[in-house]
Formats: structure tokens, sequence, C-alpha cells
């Protein structure tokens, strides 16, 4: 009894990481992501198809809570609960609107993870190379692993060519504020019109 | 005289402007005056309505001039690339010598002598095979940088685009130091400054404006999604170029040295 008992967690255990798990190492964690990214871009796949598979990536390997804190900066503390929620809300639709946008018209991407740095228990930098094609040069990608919790990394930033997107995501929110004279609402309205276009 | 001072403006604005779009090389240490969202705007209101004007030419000009040099077969694209690259680099060797980067000044000197001779007037990169790595473009504004300069308030342009106080003085001093400027410049020999009548001032622009679309036609997609994901593609730019141009001072391939980590650390309260 005793011993079915443990084949049957070691069945269950198996199966949720084939199934969900990715690799507790950095390196390894963004290398699966990059690969099953790869299998969902091919040129024979509809746009459709990849935004959906890319965004359920996303939501399995992204600190999206994270980076929305992040983008918000100081006006995060200005938020009650009912307009934190909401914010939330927004800003996860608009995130994997924004970020499945940018990634399904590549086509067969060919990118190599090579290396990684570790900046602190917290932060491990993941360094990647894009491949160069015909059309596209060759582009240095790096990404911001969250590593508080080891056995369950989490991407933060994307880094392109030393340019953090996290960062100028957040210089654009706080531009949409200040220029409304401080009026967060006014980010929710413009998240909303770019959530439905 | 109005078609050069036409050409001249339109050669100008896509120099600058593609210093805009993502950037492709160089890294350093940002310092907390001179990290990106520190820089202040001069005039906002100006520089909003200056970006609209610079785009709006962008997408009626410039924009299908580069769709039009990428239908051109990926060897041309490849060796004109090259070509001017190799011009390039003198200007960036100029300013390697200022920086006090003698290292690299010499690789880049060894990088032109190979590339020019063997590399058939700069089509083709052998130095890189040979071990002279290619560091990045330097200019008078990241000298400046270098020399401890303050990035001044962000700007932009009308046709130039984006650029800061900082880099404005730049741009002028790049003229008096990069010796292409200077041989296309001088059209007689005059106290031992090298130049003639082949070597005409429109080399000088057809070689810049030639690289501008060889960068604009590079980034296509990339400020096409820029454009298509950007709550605020204003906002969106200024925060590229900073970090670009920060980035590129610091010359430092560490990540670690560029972004800066406090920014992070707020979000755990």
């Amino acid at each position: 009894m005793k011993k079915k008992f443990f084949i049957i967690i070691f069945l269950i255990f198996s199966f949720s990481q084939k199934g969900f798990g990715y690799s507790s190492d950095p390196k390894q964690f963004i290398t699966e992501i990059v690969d099953e990214a790869k299998k969902i871009l091919v040129e024979s796949n509809t746009k459709e198809f990849k935004t959906k598979k890319l965004s359920e990536i996303a939501l399995r390997t992204v600190d999206i809570k994270g980076v929305a804190y992040y983008s918000l900066g100081k006006y995060r503390k200005n938020l009650n609960d009912e307009q934190l929620t909401e914010y939330h809300k927004l800003f996860e639709k608009y995130f994997l609107k924004s970020f499945t946008s940018r990634l399904s018209d590549y086509s067969d991407p060919k990118i190599d993870v090579h290396s990684t740095e570790v900046l602190n228990p917290k932060y491990t930098i993941v360094k990647s190379l894009l491949l160069a094609t015909d059309k596209k040069p060759e582009v240095k990608i790096e990404w911001r692993v969250y590593t508080k919790n080891p056995d369950k990394p989490l991407i933060r930033d994307l880094i392109i060519e030393g340019l953090s997107l996290a960062r100028t995501q957040k210089e654009e929110f706080a531009s949409v504020i200040e220029s409304n004279n401080g009026d967060i609402t006014k980010l929710f309205d413009t998240l909303k019109e770019f959530v439905a276009k | 005289m109005i078609r050069k001072l036409i050409y001249t403006t339109i050669i100008t604005f896509l120099l600058h402007a593609s210093w805009a779009f993502a950037g492709t090389e160089g890294s350093e240490e940002l310092k907390k005056s001179n990290s990106p969202d520190s820089t202040k705007e001069c005039f906002e209101g100006v520089s909003r309505a200056m970006f609209k004007f610079n785009h709006a030419l962008d997408k009626v000009i410039f924009k299908p001039v580069a769709k039009g040099y990428r239908a051109l077969p990926a060897p041309i694209r490849k060796g004109t690339g090259n070509v001017v690259d190799n011009l390039r680099s003198l200007l960036t060797m100029s300013n390697n010598v200022l920086q006090g980067e003698f290292g690299r000044a010499g690789n880049n000197a060894a990088r032109f002598g190979i590339n020019t001779t063997a590399g058939i007037l700069g089509v083709f990169d052998p130095a890189t095979k040979l071990g002279f790595e290619d560091h990045g473009k330097e200019d008078f504004g990241q000298t400046l940088g270098a020399w401890g300069a303050d990035t001044g308030c962000y700007f932009v342009l009308p046709i130039l685009g984006p650029t800061t106080t900082r880099d404005a003085i730049g741009l002028v001093g790049n003229v008096f130091i990069d010796p292409i400027y200077q041989i296309t410049h001088n059209t007689k020999i005059e106290n031992g400054v090298v130049g003639n009548s082949t070597y005409s001032e429109h080399n000088y622009y057809y070689y810049r404006g030639t690289g501008a679309v060889d960068f604009r036609a590079k980034n296509i997609e990339s400020f096409e999604s820029l454009e298509e994901n950007s709550i605020d593609l204003y906002a969106s730019l200024k925060s590229l170029y900073l970090q670009n141009r920060a980035k590129k001072i610091a010359n430092s391939t560490s990540t670690v040295a560029t972004q800066d980590d406090s920014d992070w650390e707020e979000i755990e309260n």
C-alpha cells in the first residue's frame, strides 16, 4: 500500500514537472522557454495560435505582478486596494497583448542562450543572442530572472542590446500620468484603449 | 544652394533619427546624476510638436527609402554597411584618443588598415576574423560624457530628432574631429591639410546618408513594433535614446553596470 502510494506520488510529480514545470536553473529555465517559443513561432502557425500559446507561456514564466508594480514606480503607493486590483487586471491584459504582439511577428527565430551573470541572490541575468538573418542584424537579448524563490524562477525584464523594456515601460507610464497632472485614472483609460484596439 | 540645403537637412535628420532607435553597441556605468530618468525636459510641449513633425517626415520619406534599400540583395547591403562602418571608424578612432582609450584606438586603426586593403575598401571585414573585434562607434557627445560633462536637458530638434544639451554640442564637435569631414570639406591643400577636388563635400553626405539608411533599414520592424505597442511613443523613444546614450558612454558590456538595480528594490516593499 505504502509502495503504491509512493508510485502514485512519483507519477503525479513527474507529470507535473513535464507538463508545467520549468528548470530552477536560470539558464536552463530560459533555454526551455526559448525552445517552447520556437515550436510555437513556426511559420505555418496562425497569428492567433501564436498569440494564445505565447500568452500561456508568459502567464507561467513572467512575474507579471512584479513588472506591474515596477512599471507604476512611485505612483503605486497612491493607489487604494480597489484601484490596485483594477490596475493588476488591466496591466495583465496590456502586458499579454504587448508581449505577444512583439513576438508573434517572428518566424523560426534562432536564439542561442549562452551564459549567465548572477547579480545577487534575487537576480540572475541570462544572456542570449538572436542570430542575424538576411534582413535583421544579430540582437543581444538578456533576461532578468527573479530568483528570490530559487525553485521557481520568473522573468522580470528583457534587456535588448542593453536597453531595458521594463524601464522604458515605466518611463512611458510615468509620462502618461505626469502629462495628466498626476491623475492615475488617465493611465487606466490609456491602458483600456490599448487593450481594446 | 537650396538643393544642397535640403539634401544636407535630410541627411542630417537621417543620421540623427537613427540614434533614437534601438542601439546596437557600447555600454557603461549609470551614475545617479546621469541616469536616463533623471534627465529633465527642456521644453516638452515644443519637443512633442517637433517629434510629431519628424515622425510624419519619417513615414513619408525615410521609411520608404529604407524599405527600398531593403529590397537590394543581402550581399550588397552587407557590403555597403561595411564600407560605411569602415569610414565611420575614423571618427570613432579620434574619440578613442580623446577619451584616452589608446588600446581601442589602436584596434580601430588596425581594423581600418586591414579592411581598407585586404577588405577591398571596406566591403569585407577580414579584421574581425583576424581577431580585431569591433567595439562599437564613438562620437564627441560620448567623449564629453566620458569627460564627465552632464547630460543637460532633453529636447527634440526639428529634422534633427532627439538630443540632449551635451549631445547637441557633441554633434557640432564631430565636425572638427571627423577625418572624413575634414578631407571632404577642405577642397584645397592648405597648411598641410589634405584634400582636393576629388573629395567633394557631397561625398561626405553620401557616406553619412547611406549609413543612416542602412541603419533605418535594419530597424524597420523594431520601430514598427515600438509604434504599435507604445502608449506614449514620444516617452518610449526618449527612454530608449537616453538609455542608449548612457550605455555607450560607459563602454562596458556588463548589464550590472548599465542597469540601475535600485529601481527593482522598490517593489520589494
